[in-house]
């Protein structure tokens, strides 16, 4: 297959892909599809502090609707200003895809804007790896169904080393096990996540409607309050 | 509550825990929740879709300030989505009942501006906005931090978010800030030595006597930069220098509710045996006026100080390297005389009534450099006010600037005031990350003397040379 034809190929595979991500999630009454285990290549992208200005410019935060964000997911980095694709940045390299998205220490800094998130779950990715994750980042991640993994430096080296060299590595993430491997050398290492948030993304369901069910409890609260 | 001794933090998020979720995070209860047009209106979208309602309505307070223009704010916003994003926040608001302070409202401005100046932030609340910045009300002595939409939509449906309990850092500094050295140089000094993420998964309160005799305009700059140390959040113990600054304030408490308001504020301070997770301290000596080289708040140094080499810095070699790139900059470099092109006195960080004295105390008698385009952006029609009446604008006139009208601009441009691609921007605002002011724009962060020596000069200068 020609690298062209590949890359067509690839972009349509990612649209369905997000596409059948949104069928999903407008059928059911959960707010995202469950997560279980996600067996995948991943995209690595090496590079520390990347702020949710990167992965997503403030100038593209301006609609009203929740839909369309990952066509601008790296924006400046992945194109230049007549938009044509900067051929350096990996999301423009048709040899790497797949549904893991490997970060850099400190991913998701600066800004609250959930448009981060939602850029990168639209663009297919259901998962981001990193030795350190920013607070609002992991928070808003959890609440749109990516599972953020935070692994050690040194297994975050051995991820990068792994997938920059052959892109083919598949990477298997396990919610239930809280374990993410790289099968083929069987590297693997276990993950933090609290057992309420583990609990929402194995079964789809978002923090709304717990508090949906405790209205009355907060009612009461609300009626002692000084303020 | 607990007997056992307690932080300032402790002391304001326990009293705000509805129900503690086991394995999980607490549910906490929002006494004051900010809403702008960016990050709310697929919240709204959600509570239609769910079919349900916005619970307490009268705690929550909208203002336009992301994506309004800064000059002829009397004509209709031109850019067809941002004016979609302020009409949505005016009708979701009138149509659940919440206050909003749009555009040409005269107490409309940036939200963290705003907030403070009208009395609804007070010590000891919660507050919660769909913006990182949210820290800045922590200057107050409450919990405040930015959330995601998801959240807003929570906050929306049921006053309360869900969050695990971070773990308590306190920074102190004892000493007096040396000639020019402003609130401001404070965080970013702070930043340079712990970096951008030395604070992630803390709180932090901002302890000792530069804290103590900072002004309430000085704390809300420097709890304003806790999140960019990676902290959710900021706070300092409110004194009297917090009760001067609420008394008489349009929303704040009044007659017996205030006397009572106050006897309550004065029981939120760190108990003395109370432990946090870590404890850094520093001396005011330490402290020169900042000023930032990198693509990350954390990379500033002492504005005599040159570039540090790779190997100085925390951050990898290859991120590092590539942030100075992005700048122009190569490692030992020397800061001053670097070339300016752009000034830009504003923000959440940096554009209240202080900022702007200060800005104008060193421009005084001088002129604007030829080659600097500068953008003076009051953080509200009340600041602007003030600038007006202090005589202010006639200096910042005289020296060759105009003033223009409250917003967020160019900290995040995301309306026209964008600094072009390759373009050295000294800027008062928080952030310094590539194409932050616009793509491809070089941003140097620092304080509104810096600025205004950047102004009057036209390249990077000691402020404290002219002063």
């Amino acid at each position: 297959m020609s690298l062209k034809l590949k890359e067509k190929n690839n972009i349509i595979k990612r649209k369905l892909l997000a596409f059948c991500f949104k069928l999903s999630a407008n059928n059911r009454k959960m707010a995202y599809d469950k997560f279980t285990i996600l067996k995948s290549t991943a995209v690595p992208l090496p590079i520390e502090n990347v702020d949710t200005d990167q992965i997503i410019p403030a100038r593209f935060l301006k609609a009203t609707e929740r839909k369309g964000f990952g066509d601008n997911l790296f924006r400046d980095w992945r194109y230049n200003s007549d938009d044509s694709p900067k051929q350096d940045f990996i999301l423009n390299n048709p040899i790497y895809a797949g549904k893991i998205l490997v970060g850099g220490k400190n991913f998701g800094s600066g800004s609250s804007r959930e448009h981060a998130a939602w850029a990168i779950y639209d663009y297919g990715f259901r998962c981001v790896v990193s030795s350190f994750f920013a607070d609002i980042f992991r928070n808003n991640s959890i609440n749109v169904g990516i599972l953020p993994v935070q692994v050690s430096p040194e297994f975050l080296d051995k991820i990068f080393n792994n997938v920059i060299g052959d892109p083919s590595t598949e990477l298997e993430v396990n919610l239930e096990e809280q374990t993410i491997t790289i099968v083929k050398t069987g590297d693997k290492e276990s993950f933090v996540i609290n057992g309420y948030k583990k609990h929402n993304l194995l079964n789809g369901f978002d923090d709304i409607d717990y508090l949906q069910a405790m209205k009355e409890e907060i009612g009461g609260f609300a009626a002692k309050s000084i303020y | 509550m607990s007997t056992s001794p307690s932080t300032l933090f402790d002391k304001v998020w326990d009293s705000h825990v509805v129900r503690k979720i086991e394995d999980g995070p607490d549910v906490l209860f929002i006494d004051r929740h900010f809403i702008h047009e960016v990050t709310s209106p697929v919240a709204f979208l959600g509570l239609k879709t769910r079919g349900i309602s916005v619970m307490y309505p009268n705690r929550t307070f909208a203002t336009a300030d992301h994506n309004t223009p800064t000059i002829n704010q009397h004509l209709p916003v031109q850019d067809p989505l941002s004016a979609n994003q302020l009409k949505a926040l005016e009708e979701n608001s009138a149509k659940y009942g919440i206050s909003h302070w749009g555009l040409n409202n005269p107490k409309n401005g940036i939200v963290h501006v705003v907030g403070p100046e009208n009395g609804i932030t007070l010590p000891g609340m919660t507050i919660v906005c769909g913006d990182s910045h949210t820290s800045t009300h922590g200057a107050f002595g409450a919990i405040a931090f930015g959330i995601g939409t998801s959240e807003v939509e929570m906050v929306l449906s049921s006053q309360c978010i869900m969050q695990p309990k971070p773990k308590k850092l306190r920074i102190t500094i004892n000493g007096k800030l040396g000639k020019g050295v402003t609130p401001k140089d404070v965080p970013l000094f702070i930043l340079s030595q712990i970096t951008a993420s030395g604070a992630t998964g803390y709180f932090i309160e901002f302890a000792g006597e530069v804290f103590e005799n900072m002004s309430m305009e000085g704390r809300m700059t420097v709890c304003n930069l806790s999140i960019e140390m990676g902290a959710r959040g900021g706070m300092v113990a409110p004194d009297e220098t917090t009760f001067a600054y609420l008394k008489g304030r349009e929303l704040a408490p009044k007659g017996e509710a205030w006397d009572k308001a106050v006897a309550y504020w004065k029981t939120l301070k760190t108990d003395e045996s109370a432990k946090f997770d870590l404890e850094l301290t520093y001396h005011a000596d330490e402290i020169e006026p900042q000023i930032t080289y990198g693509t990350n708040p954390g990379l500033g140094t002492g504005i005599t100080h040159h570039i540090p080499f790779a190997t100085e810095v925390k951050d990898g070699a290859a991120s590092y390297k590539k942030s100075l790139e992005y700048m122009g900059f190569h490692e030992d470099d020397q800061l001053i005389g670097k070339p300016v092109d752009y000034v830009f006195l504003g923000s959440c960080t940096n554009g209240r009534i202080e900022d702007f004295r200060a800005f104008a105390s060193l421009v005084k008698g001088r002129k604007k450099a030829d080659n600097i385009t500068a953008w003076l952006v009051p953080g509200s029609h009340i600041v602007e006010s003030q600038i007006k009446e202090e005589g202010i604008l006639d200096i910042l006139n005289a020296a060759g600037f105009q003033l223009r009208q409250p917003g967020c601009s160019a900290c995040l441009a995301m309306n026209d005031d964008k600094v072009p691609a390759g373009k050295y921007a000294v800027s008062t605002s928080n952030r310094n990350f590539e194409g932050r002011q616009g793509p491809g724009a070089r941003t140097l962060l620092a304080s509104p003397l810096v600025a205004a020596a950047a102004a009057v000069t036209g390249k990077v200068t000691d402020p404290r040379e002219l002063m």
